[in-house]
């Protein structure tokens, strides 16, 4: 037997190189796109040009007659087997969930909706068939601005709703008990700040456009899709088509980045899905980049209206906000949830003893919007941080110091907020006072203010976002309270092979995050395995046949524990059949260093590789034991994941073009105890690019009758290498308690943590020109017009008192 | 149809393709080159990236017919005939330069035009490089330092004796 060396703790918190590496560097992905059955047809989905339209005629006949065209349909043809889409987030007793058909049948509701399919021997043959279709419209008034849409008389997107308003909800700290009275607050507030805040609508933009494959020649109808959720997918597939659960397998194959993006169940799945059953034969659907940007849910659209009480001194008093937040056209799974994923963190790091969140949601002619990177929380620190801004300068304040007086402070937690959050842990003193240092703070601001003084034409402005964040999705009890269709809990397996190796199956689905390297670190420590002898296994119901998936930061937060908890099984159920193997009893045992050896006794004991063997061949096992080491574990976290940090951003703004240079960026994140430092890295700079982007460059607009003006990568503009900088990252440690790993969520926090950073930058840079608000994106044009605002006198901004 | 004929990772192809047809679906669909993706279709996001003559090309701006008699290399055909990596994948191996990895193909390709034309990069010379690539995962910043160490390595490789110059060894696997 072979001696294992000291393992303990060894691969939790150390940069192992990925796993997943290897086939992603070399052109070995299977990608959907990737795969091709016998016999498969292509799909393409004519969509529609207009906003909102009656359809009073469709003819496929002529792309029928082409050559290569097999078979085509339009939403007529498969009305009573497509199923609607579902929404499983009804927020209120009361929210408007309108029809949704995957391709549209009588209306049409925003550019870029299904109308018809057509099915054919390859992918270009059936973009030219599109071309052939007949069908003509009857245009209907289109509705696009949040505020419009909710006057009297405005067009309806759903006209049988009778509304464009989806649901109004609202959360007051005095009605439910968590804290003061934002109404009184706000009498008696030295200073109160009211600002309007403007979320852009933003295009999650993963690099992967989506695509779906299905087989229904099986025993199982087997759909591989470019997607974060497989089991929700199947789930829902079962539950609005009627095809029963277990006749259907969802495989997420390699899936090229999702950012909330692919957090979705979308129409084009539920269309390949029907066609491949309509037709007895394999399809396929790969969607163009335009096609993605058209369709593919989008994120953020919100108009923030806040209202935050202080006192002279700069302690806070109250915040309340007001939200429009638009739907678009449809509901996708969560739509109406993530303004509230928001509603909880209008507070932030700071003591507000009162507390009010209302918000509407609202349908326009517009694609559909949902999940986003950070969902929701990002739009809260920002509106917060901004907020925060404008009251030190109002105050005339060190914007830091402001921010001092009121968080709280690390001997406080546990600390529940007026919004009735538990915040587990954190330490806000510390990832502060790292991040000044790194970013030399009081340098900065001694550049600053003799770049003013000396009226240099290019200004410094130094930006401040101090976040806290509710991650690790989610406590079911809680989801079940805010009326969310699912639990929150994640499941992990461990199987024993019978060589000692390790698979790991986890119900999370991954899709970038490098989840096969950090199971693979968490198993090893737990189990006392080499690294290299656990294969993490994900993504495909047949073998994971249960999960919750992967979006909102959850995955180690939760799934982290249910593996550490199935790991655990093994080492309980693998026990007894060492004590047997040694000849003693089991409580005279201890599982150190991956062996199981008698207390107190050095020397050789028996490996969980010795006790799977053992349990394989079976030819001796204890009486009553089961012949097995394999265990599951699901895990429903208490409490959401607080991770938190102080992100510092310099910008140089030049004042005669109004072009924006970031200078330095630093990042101090709290992520708790880190399973992979590498991979906690990654994550931070990718979060904090998508943050930057929001700030800077990215936006997607619509012209007056509804079209996508901003529907490739040549109008929306996501950032390459040459308009991103080097940012310097760092890491203070607070373990969250009660986990196990002590790790927090990282997915999000970098995206929720950057977009203020860098707009209180921008501000900041031209607050003593009179500026105290541009508008994202940030671009040239919009800063120099702020400027030129400014100095006529009639610049915009919040009525200030 | 028209006839084409090119060499693909050191392979030799024959074939009619319609004239209409991309190189980027000519080497997936037809040559089954599958480690090519297709990230946009406005030529904006370089995952098509391929190496055509040794310069990097969209492989979606190129049509079929327009590389018949060129050599061509696609990120499969990177690696030593062993398997060794090249020094730019195994850079973006150890320096974490992917996440989804998607972009990863166009990535690299474009990398090692770029270290072909300018083997001592600086930072913002890397960045300039790789503009016409996107990747939404990494913010870039490991990318950059893929290229940087990637260049470093094969300098060093250039630099050292023809015994222990072959390709790309002189870099010790990294496993932390």
């Amino acid at each position: 037997m072979t001696v294992t060396e000291d393992r303990s703790g060894a691969e939790v918190g150390r940069e192992r190189l990925r796993k997943e590496d290897a086939r992603l560097i070399t052109g070995r992905t299977m990608w959907t796109e990737n795969i091709s059955l016998p016999g498969m047809l292509h799909l393409g989905i004519l969509r529609s040009p207009m906003a909102h339209a009656r359809i009073t005629h469709v003819d496929v006949g002529p792309a029928l007659e082409m050559s290569g065209v097999v078979e085509a349909f339009s939403g007529r043809d498969i009305a009573d087997m497509q199923g609607a889409m579902p929404c499983v987030w009804p927020v209120t007793e009361d929210t408007v969930l309108p029809d949704y058909p995957p391709l549209a049948v009588d209306e049409v509701r925003h550019t870029g909706e299904p109308v018809a399919v057509v099915a054919a021997r390859d992918h270009a043959t059936a973009m030219d068939a599109l071309e052939a279709i007949e069908i003509d419209y009857e245009p209907l008034p289109v509705v696009l601005d949040m505020e419009e849409a909710l006057a009297d008389g405005a067009p309806l997107v759903h006209a049988d709703t009778g509304t464009n308003k989806c649901y109004t909800w609202v959360l007051d700290s005095a009605e439910a008990g968590t804290g003061d009275d934002v109404a009184q607050a706000e009498a008696d507030a030295e200073i109160v700040i009211n600002r309007r805040y403007i979320q852009q609508r933003l295009i999650p933009a993963f690099m992967e456009p989506r695509s779906v494959v299905v087989d229904p020649t099986g025993e199982q109808i087997t759909m591989w899709s470019a997607t974060q959720v497989p089991h929700i997918l199947r789930l829902l597939l079962a539950m609005s088509t009627g095809v029963p659960e277990q006749k259907i397998r969802v495989i997420a194959p390699d899936v090229g980045g999702g950012f909330g993006g692919k957090l979705q169940v979308t129409p084009e799945e539920f269309i390949a899905f029907a066609a491949a059953r309509r037709f007895g034969r394999p399809v396929k659907y790969v969607e163009s980049r335009s096609e993605t940007m058209l369709s593919g849910h989008h994120g953020r659209d919100q108009i923030q209206d806040v209202t935050l009480c202080a006192r002279r001194d700069g302690t806070v008093t109250g915040i309340s906000v007001k939200l429009l937040a638009n739907m678009g056209a449809y509901l996708g799974i969560i739509t109406p949830g993530i303004p509230i994923l928001g509603a909880f963190m209008y507070g932030g790091i700071y003591k507000f003893p009162a507390y009010r969140f209302e918000c509407s949601g609202v349908f326009t002619n517009t694609t559909k919007t949902d999940a986003y990177r950070g969902a929701g929380r990002p739009e809260a620190t920002f509106a917060l941080e901004r907020a925060m801004d404008d009251l030190a300068d109002e105050l005339g304040m060190d914007a830091m110091e402001v921010r001092r007086r009121s968080w709280i402070n690390h001997d406080e937690f546990p600390y529940t907020t007026s919004a009735g959050l538990t915040y587990d842990s954190g330490n806000y003193e510390a990832a502060t006072e790292k991040a000044m240092e790194l970013f030399g703070y009081n340098e900065l601001r001694r550049e600053q203010a003799s770049r003013r003084e000396s009226g240099d034409p290019v200004q410094l402005g130094i930006g401040i976002s101090t976040y806290t964040e509710m991650c690790g999705l989610a406590p079911s009890r809680i989801l079940g309270q805010l009326r969310y269709g699912a639990g929150g809990w994640e499941t992990a397996s461990v199987r024993m092979l019978p060589t000692g190796k390790v698979e790991v199956i986890t119900g999370t689905s991954p899709h970038g995050q490098g989840h096969e390297t950090a199971w693979s670190q968490i198993a090893a420590d737990r189990l006392g395995v080499p690294f290299d002898d656990v294969e993490v296994l994900h993504g495909d119901t047949r073998t994971s046949h249960k999960g919750l998936d992967t979006y909102g930061s959850r995955s180690l937060a939760v799934g982290g524990i249910a593996l550490v908890n199935a790991c655990q099984k093994v080492v309980d159920k693998a026990k007894p059949i060492a004590a047997h193997l040694l000849e003693c009893d089991p409580a005279d045992l201890e599982f150190v260093d991956g062996q199981y050896r008698v207390k107190g006794t050095p020397g050789a004991g028996k490996t969980l590789a010795d006790c799977a063997l053992a349990v394989f061949t079976s030819h001796d096992m204890p009486d009553g034991v089961e012949s097995s080491l394999d265990a599951d574990a699901t895990f429903d976290p208490e409490n959401f994941s607080y991770p938190h940090g102080t992100h510092l951003c310099a910008t140089e703004v030049d004042t005669e073009t109004g072009r924006v240079t970031i200078r330095s960026y630093v990042a101090v994140d709290d992520v708790g105890r880190v399973v992979n430092p590498m991979i906690v890295e990654g994550q931070v700079h990718g979060g904090v690019a998508q943050g930057i982007a929001q700030a800077l460059f990215e936006e997607a607009v619509y012209d007056a009758d509804g079209n996508l003006l901003t529907g490739t990568f040549v109008d929306y503009t996501i950032p390459s290498s040459a308009d991103l900088p080097d940012i310097v990252t760092d890491r203070t440690e607070t373990p969250a308690p009660g986990h196990p790993l002590g790790s927090k969520g990282v997915g999000e926090a970098g995206t929720i943590a950057s977009t203020p950073a860098v707009v209180n930058s921008v501000v900041d840079a031209l607050r003593h020109l009179g500026v105290s608000d541009v508008r994202m994106p940030c671009t040239p044009e919009r800063v120099w017009q702020a400027i030129r605002s400014a100095q006529d006198g009639a610049q915009e901004g919040g009525a200030r008192l | 149809m028209t006839h084409i004929s090119m060499t693909v990772d050191g392979v030799r192809y024959d074939d009619d393709v319609e004239p209409r047809t991309l190189l980027v679906h000519h080497l997936r669909d037809k040559l089954g080159k599958i480690g090519t993706v297709v990230g946009c279709d406005t030529s904006n996001c370089g995952a098509c990236t391929v190496l055509m003559g040794g310069n990097s090309v969209k492989s979606c701006t190129v049509l079929a017919v327009q590389a018949s008699g060129m050599d061509i290399t696609t990120v499969e055909g990177l690696a030593g005939r062993d398997g060794e990596m090249h020094p730019v994948q195994q850079a973006f191996h150890e320096t974490h330069a992917l996440q989804c990895g998607y972009c990863t193909p166009g990535m690299i390709m474009s990398a090692v035009d770029l270290l072909a034309e300018n083997p001592d990069p600086t930072d913002a010379e890397i960045r300039d490089g790789l503009e016409g690539n996107l990747c939404r995962c990494t913010g870039y910043q490991n990318i950059v330092k893929a290229v940087r160490e990637a260049g470093e390595t094969m300098r060093t490789a250039r630099h050292a004796t023809p015994e222990t110059a072959s390709a790309h060894a002189t870099r010790d696997e990294v496993t932390t």
